[in-house]
């Protein structure tokens, strides 16, 4: 049985004005993500996976052109005026941000923050928000949390900070919840208690989640289906086991044989990836990874692939898969 | 040029004893002293000569504190820093300021720590200008030989920071700590901030200059991964104190401390069938009371009355192997945590 999705986005691109002139940060992203589904998006950075996750948030700055299509539940967002998405924000679609040392405002106690998009969305007394903030963050983890609800930001530790964050975001039940490398200012240890975290809450509420990140362990073990982003498309997408177990696109076998990895002796050579991210401003005609590829041909740079099926929906955006998946191919 | 410019090999590069920094915090109460922190807590430890040591631990382990007292930037509140046979917390100044050549730091910002208003070449030489006077000529010849080194080119000398990427940035770095020809380099999470494939480059780089100039490294790194790639012997750090130490292989395969442990059954694995290992949550606990008992207590599966009342000391667990656990032998019999495949 396959219900309505709940995020469709499709053909999505995004054209951001930069000091270099205009400049495709996004392009061509489609996909669907059901509802309790979770989602992954791994790249390196300029690969149009935060600008993906701004526009689906509606935090584009105003001079960034939007095309294509974002419904929720199938309702367009793109062009929704921006007093409507004030609407959607915090309340039906949320984000956790990288960094929550400047995601909290030091200025305001932590319970204030965790209360706003109650507030803002729900219309319950401050009383009621104030003991529902409490709630939150006692479900989030916080020691002592009704004691500790009047402190300010500067007085927790990143770890508790980020699930201070994690309460603001989940404060209103969103149906979408968006994590932008949730854990990449944390320390190991943490990165799984907050990993564990999200995944609680999100099975808890049937939340739908977008992971993104460019470690592909967190990858690997957080999300049902994954999508690789390069050059602003999307070169890779699947089940995250698929895509785990044969790799498709050179890029991705490239990111995955350029980790070091726990094991290797004193002395291992990494295998690099030649060259460097291409500038968005510039991009190649054809394949955005052409330049940096170990199979690329003349035809590669003609166009844009198209996406291939390889298989159980798992779809590489490369014209060689024959070679690239040849061989065994790359995977855990 | 004396004897102690070339060490025999058994004499170590570096030996730090019993290195100590308690830091003071702000007064809280007026009748009350103000509170301590140990950030450092009687670490000792050796560099041999062309080998590395990888420091791993969590923020607030006291990695970073031991960098900046093994780079002299700090005076340790106890304990010695001898390089080459010179402890270098009773040189005066002057000869502090040149010995410095022998010893040179990265930082993790390769944003933050080149200054955007100087060129390459003047960023590069700096090192070698503050130990004396250079001809011109001299050290524009020597600022692009150590560039090239890194792989980067001669037209690069009169560019400014903002014109490179990450990658490059910390190339430039590099480049910085390798011009006065350092015995050794103090890398403070040198790739952390750097995208994984040009983390690679960087790790082969660092890994050609040992090969070629018997380079050592002091790399600290929240990274197993990265100080298993680079490292002859790792030192596990948790609340100011070494509680692992050895060989990686050793360390990795029969790790004899739970938090060593814990370390590695953090990492996320990269590959299919990734399902959740649920990790139960573990109450931070506080650096600034010092208790009697084992720091990691608080934290640990295995710690039992004894744990809490009497902290373990380092010891020897096996050839080379140190740590400071009551019960090592039983957590070195533990089936190893899996090291990832492929």
């Amino acid at each position: 049985m396959r219900e309505a999705p709940l995020l469709e986005v499709k053909d999505l691109g995004v054209t951001l004005n930069t000091s270099r002139g205009p400049a495709q940060a996004v392009r061509g992203v489609s996909f669907a993500l059901r509802r309790g589904e979770t989602l992954g998006l791994v790249g390196e950075s300029g690969c149009g996976k935060s600008v993906t996750a701004l526009a689906l948030m509606g935090l584009l700055p105003e001079s960034a052109v939007i095309s294509g299509s974002v419904r929720l539940d199938g309702a367009e967002l793109v062009g929704l005026p921006d007093a409507a998405y004030c609407k959607l924000r915090g309340n039906r679609i949320s984000m956790i941000f990288q960094e929550p040392m400047t995601a909290l405002n030091p200025m305001h106690t932590i319970g204030h923050q965790v209360a706003e998009p109650l507030l803002r969305h729900t219309g319950v007394s401050a009383a009621q928000a104030r003991q529902e903030a409490i709630a939150l963050l006692d479900r989030v983890g916080l020691p002592d949390a009704a004691k500790r609800v009047d402190a300010y930001p500067h007085q927790f530790s990143g770890g508790q900070r980020q699930r201070i964050t994690i309460a603001m975001a989940l404060a209103c039940q969103p149906d979408v919840l968006i994590a932008d490398e949730p854990t990449t200012a944390l320390d190991v240890t943490i990165q799984g208690q907050i990993l564990d975290l999200i995944a609680g809450l999100v099975a808890e509420h049937g939340m739908s989640m977008i992971l993104i990140s460019h470690d592909l362990g967190v990858i690997a073990e957080n999300v049902d289906r994954m999508m690789v982003m390069y050059g602003g498309t999307v070169v890779e997408s699947g089940a995250t086991d698929a895509v785990f177990t044969r790799m498709g696109h050179p890029y991705t076998q490239g990111l995955f044989r350029a980790r070091p990895r726990l094991g290797a002796r004193k002395g291992t050579r990494l295998k690099t990836i030649a060259g460097t991210v291409p500038e968005l401003a510039d991009l190649p005609a054809g394949c955005t990874f052409a330049d940096r590829c170990a199979i690329v041909e003349a035809r590669c740079r003609a166009a844009l692939p198209a996406v291939v099926d390889v298989g159980g929906s798992h779809g590489v955006r490369c014209i060689r898969t024959d070679v690239s998946m040849a061989a065994g191919g790359v995977g855990a | 040029m004396t004897m102690l410019d070339q060490p025999s090999p058994a004499t170590p590069l570096l030996a730090v004893t019993h290195l100590a920094q308690r830091y003071t915090l702000p007064r809280e109460s007026l009748f009350k002293p103000p509170a301590q922190v140990h950030a450092l807590n009687g670490v000792t430890a050796q560099v041999m000569p062309g080998k590395s040591l990888g420091v791993v631990g969590e923020s607030g382990s006291g990695k970073s504190t031991f960098a900046r007292l093994v780079m002299a930037l700090e005076r340790p509140t106890a304990g010695q820093v001898v390089l080459l046979g010179r402890d270098l917390n009773q040189l005066s100044p002057d000869d502090l300021r040149r010995a410095r050549r022998d010893f040179q730091m990265v930082f993790q910002d390769p944003y933050g720590s080149l200054d955007p208003r100087q060129t390459i070449a003047r960023i590069v030489a700096e090192p070698l200008t503050a130990l004396g006077r250079i001809d011109r000529a001299g050290l524009r010849e020597r600022v692009a030989t150590t560039l090239r080194q890194v792989g980067l080119r001669d037209a690069d000398m009169d560019k400014f920071p903002h014109e490179f990427s990450g990658g490059q940035r910390q190339r430039i770095a590099i480049a910085r700590a390798l011009i006065t020809q350092p015995k050794l380099i103090v890398a403070d999470e040198p790739v952390s901030a750097l995208d994984v494939s040009v983390q690679a480059q960087v790790l082969n780089l660092m890994q050609d200059l040992q090969d070629e100039f018997g380079l050592s490294y002091i790399l600290i790194s929240h990274d197993l991964a990265v100080v298993d790639l680079i490292c002859d012997e790792i030192a596990v750090m948790y609340q100011g104190r070494i509680v692992e130490q050895g060989r990686p292989a050793d360390l990795f395969a029969h790790s004899a401390h739970p938090y060593t442990r814990a370390l590695l059954d953090a990492v996320p694995r990269a590959r299919a069938g990734g399902v959740r290992r649920r990790r139960g949550a573990q109450a931070i606990g506080s650096q600034a009371s010092a208790t009697a008992g084992c720091p990691y207590a608080p934290r640990c599966p295995l710690a039992d009355r004894h744990c809490r009342e009497t902290a373990p000391a380092l010891r020897n667990v096996a050839d080379a192997h140190l740590a400071a656990c009551h019960y090592a032998e039983a957590v070195m019999a533990l089936p190893p945590v899996v090291a990832e495949a492929g």
